[in-house]
């Protein structure tokens, strides 16, 4: 199989490459649903540049802007999933910290940079206690992932209704505002820096041995533990980075609106998050782990959700048509249908060398 | 009181098999906790421990009690459910819409149950044949089940005030006691006795039972045995699913009012319910009559806080993750002594 790859041109070794990675059908299905929203209005792609600004505009950088709170809970996502863990406690932190946010720069009254960044900074910082107690209680205390961040999901709805005393709570701030609304050449301020997060992150672990070290406590906890590799650290940080990630992306959410609903900020975020990373191909059985995958599978389900709302379909409805893409891609990775498809596969490859021999 | 009664022909029936004290030491410490809550409650508030109290208790968590004995067999087998809160929305707004169309109630019950049990055998064949991790295969059901009723409806839907379903949360008074004092039930509370008495039978006194517990004691060694996995397994989210259903027109028929957020983290509170109740989250060990304990003990932690008015309503969920959090330490504990002896 691979010895004629190696003869062929190096575009054509580039699209077989990409066609074996496990993200493949998420692009496909990307630009399908792409062609969709086309078909209902052909200018759909177009992006405009408006030259008093230079801001561009149009619906593919809506997608981008609504991408970035998903891309940030995804990657994190992937990384706690990698350690054959979960976090569904990321839409609950994202609900604090936005309300912790809020509730700062509501108090502090005054509209200044200095507010803003402290505000971001406490948000933040809760987010990352929250983290530090479920990595806690995963790697320390050895309770399942499953029922900690359970827990947290529930005390941390709680916790930011406690936090607003259960209001819906607005502020005004320019600085904050501006990191949803603002541009940076161009581009969403939210976009890029998401795209800056990831890009750091994905630095810190594909080009240390951390990546690694993630990937081999989610093949196997107890032959990583003989390797030498202290499971205890690694997990607890995995847990940090994912709700620090998840209060970025409860900054994000709200300071669009700058309002926090402390009952819907971040609902089923747990949800998108868990997708993006299944649809981005990496196994929720831990292991090896694909940001890429991840941050495709967060543009598709940015596109879904813009797609849904572009069809005039009532938006609560969305979660029926996340529910069947996971079941599909979760029914597309199941030994079971893989067997069916390899079998399907080895009898045209057989059917073909018949042909070719005759 | 009737609980320890109860409880020992539980423990007596697993004796043989593994070790009592520690094994029923998570449902002796909930019974515990509901007893001192009602000692608590009295003391520091009054009026606890009387008929009407007690009474609205039972009919206030019907559901809770249903859903949390459906989730019991799940979780003995060491899987979850987490679709239960978005079967009852979609159930009872389907129930309701059909209703008022002029169906048929007992058609309209029926078809209530059907649809959860449909969700469940949905999670059911995903998990068993299609390898998808349980609480993904339900997750996903969770949000079909959200988004179909968000399709169908997102105002509330109300049931008429003449409809026939309402006849199941008619008061009954079955003790009339001194002022408003009385001992009442409804017919709700009834099926939910009904549920946790043959969910009892089935899981202690039935084959079935026992291979529920071999599968959540190692899954491997049921399929080894020769045990019927593959069915029971199905079987037990079918199980689940149809409570749900039958949770659902308990709720409906009480509140006369179904949206398609109705319902959203009930799944959370049966959880906790269940776990509160003495049945370990990995499976194998745990009682029925416990979830019951458990659901009771977050009824009367609501009543509690609404009768202190000091804690904030919010705090509840903080309150019930806490506990939740307790009870998760309290078996790991209790699991690692076993180990050890």
């Amino acid at each position: 199989m691979s010895a004629p790859v190696s003869r062929q041109p190096s575009a054509v070794q580039f699209v077989t490459r990409l066609f074996h990675q496990p993200y493949v059908w998420a692009i496909v299905a990307l630009i399908l649903l792409l062609v969709i929203n086309l078909t209902k209005n052909p200018g759909y792609l177009g992006v405009s540049v408006n030259p008093a600004t230079g801001n561009l505009s149009g619906n593919v950088i809506d997608i981008l802007r609504a991408s970035a709170p998903i891309m940030m809970i995804a990657v994190g996502m992937t990384l706690v999933i990698a350690t054959r863990g979960i976090d569904l406690s990321v839409g609950s932190v994202m609900a604090v910290a936005g309300a912790v946010s809020m509730e700062f720069m509501n108090n502090a009254g005054t509209g200044s940079f200095g507010t803003a960044a402290i505000a971001v900074i406490l948000a933040l910082g809760i987010s990352a206690v929250l983290g530090t107690l479920n990595g806690i209680l995963v790697s320390i205390v050895g309770l399942q992932p499953f029922i900690t961040t359970l827990v947290m999901m529930l005390a941390g709805r709680g916790l930011a209704k406690v936090i607003t005393s259960g209001q819906n709570t607005s502020a005004t701030n320019e600085s904050f505002r501006w990191l949803a609304n603002g541009t940076v050449l161009g581009f969403p301020v939210v976009f890029v820096i998401a795209v800056v997060i990831v890009a750091v992150l994905a630095a810190l672990v594909r080009r240390t041995a951390l990546g690694l070290m993630i990937e081999s406590i989610g093949i196997n906890p107890k032959a990583a533990r003989m390797a030498g590799i202290r499971p205890v650290g690694i997990l607890i940080s995995v847990y940090i980075v994912s709700a620090v990630l998840a209060g970025v992306a409860g900054i994000f959410s709200t300071a669009s609106v700058m309002t926090v609903e402390v009952a819907k900020t971040g609902m089923t975020a747990e949800m998108d998050a868990i997708l993006a990373v299944v649809i981005g191909g990496t196994s929720l059985a831990g292991g090896k782990f694909s940001l890429t995958g991840s941050i495709i599978g967060a543009l598709l389900i940015a596109t879904l959700d813009k797609t849904i709302v572009y069809m005039s379909i009532p938006s609560s409805a969305t979660p029926a048509f996340k529910a069947i893409v996971i079941v599909v891609i979760c029914l597309l990775q199941s030994p079971r249908v893989r067997a069916l498809f390899n079998q399907r596969k080895a009898t045209t490859t057989s059917t073909r060398k018949e042909a070719v021999s005759a | 009181m009737t609980t320890t009664q109860i409880d020992k022909p539980a423990s007596s029936a697993l004796l043989s098999r593994l070790k009592p004290n520690l094994e029923t030491l998570p449902t002796l410490a909930a019974v515990a906790i509901f007893i001192g809550m009602l000692i608590y409650g009295e003391i520091a508030y009054g009026r606890i421990m009387q008929f009407s109290t007690i009474s609205n208790l039972l009919i206030n968590n019907a559901y809770l009690i249903i859903l949390a004995v459906g989730l019991t067999f799940v979780i003995l087998t060491g899987g979850i459910d987490l679709s239960v809160g978005a079967v009852i929305a979609i159930s009872s707004l389907v129930g309701v819409m059909l209703a008022n169309a002029g169906w048929n109630p007992i058609v309209v019950i029926v078809l209530m149950i059907l649809i959860g049990s449909t969700f469940g055998l949905a999670s059911g064949v995903l998990i068993q044949y299609f390898n998808v991790q349980p609480f993904i295969a339900t997750l996903a059901m969770m949000f079909l089940a959200r988004g179909l009723a968000a399709i169908l409806s997102t105002t509330p839907q109300r049931l008429e005030d003449d409809s026939p379903i309402r006849t199941l949360s008619t008061e009954w008074k079955v003790y009339d006691g001194p002022k408003i004092n009385d001992l009442v039930t409804t017919p709700n509370v009834l099926i939910a006795a009904v549920v946790v008495i043959v969910a009892f039978f089935l899981l202690h006194r039935t084959r079935f039972g026992r291979t529920v517990y071999a599968i959540g004691g190692s899954e491997q060694s049921a399929l080894l045995m020769g045990l019927p996995v593959v069915r029971t397994k199905l079987l037990i989210y079918v199980i689940s699913g149809s409570l749900a259903g039958l949770a659902a027109v308990v709720y409906t028929s009480k509140l006369g009012i179904a949206q398609n957020i109705t319902g959203v983290g009930w799944e959370l509170d049966a959880i906790a319910a269940v776990i509160i109740g003495g049945t370990l989250l990995t499976g194998g060990a745990g009682f029925v009559l416990g979830s019951v304990i458990g659901a009771l003990v977050l009824g009367l932690m609501n009543v509690l806080v609404t009768r202190d008015g000091g804690i904030p309503p919010e705090a509840t969920t903080i309150i019930t993750g806490g506990i939740l959090l307790a009870f998760v330490l309290l078996q790991r504990v209790v699991v690692s002594r076993k180990r050890k002896t």
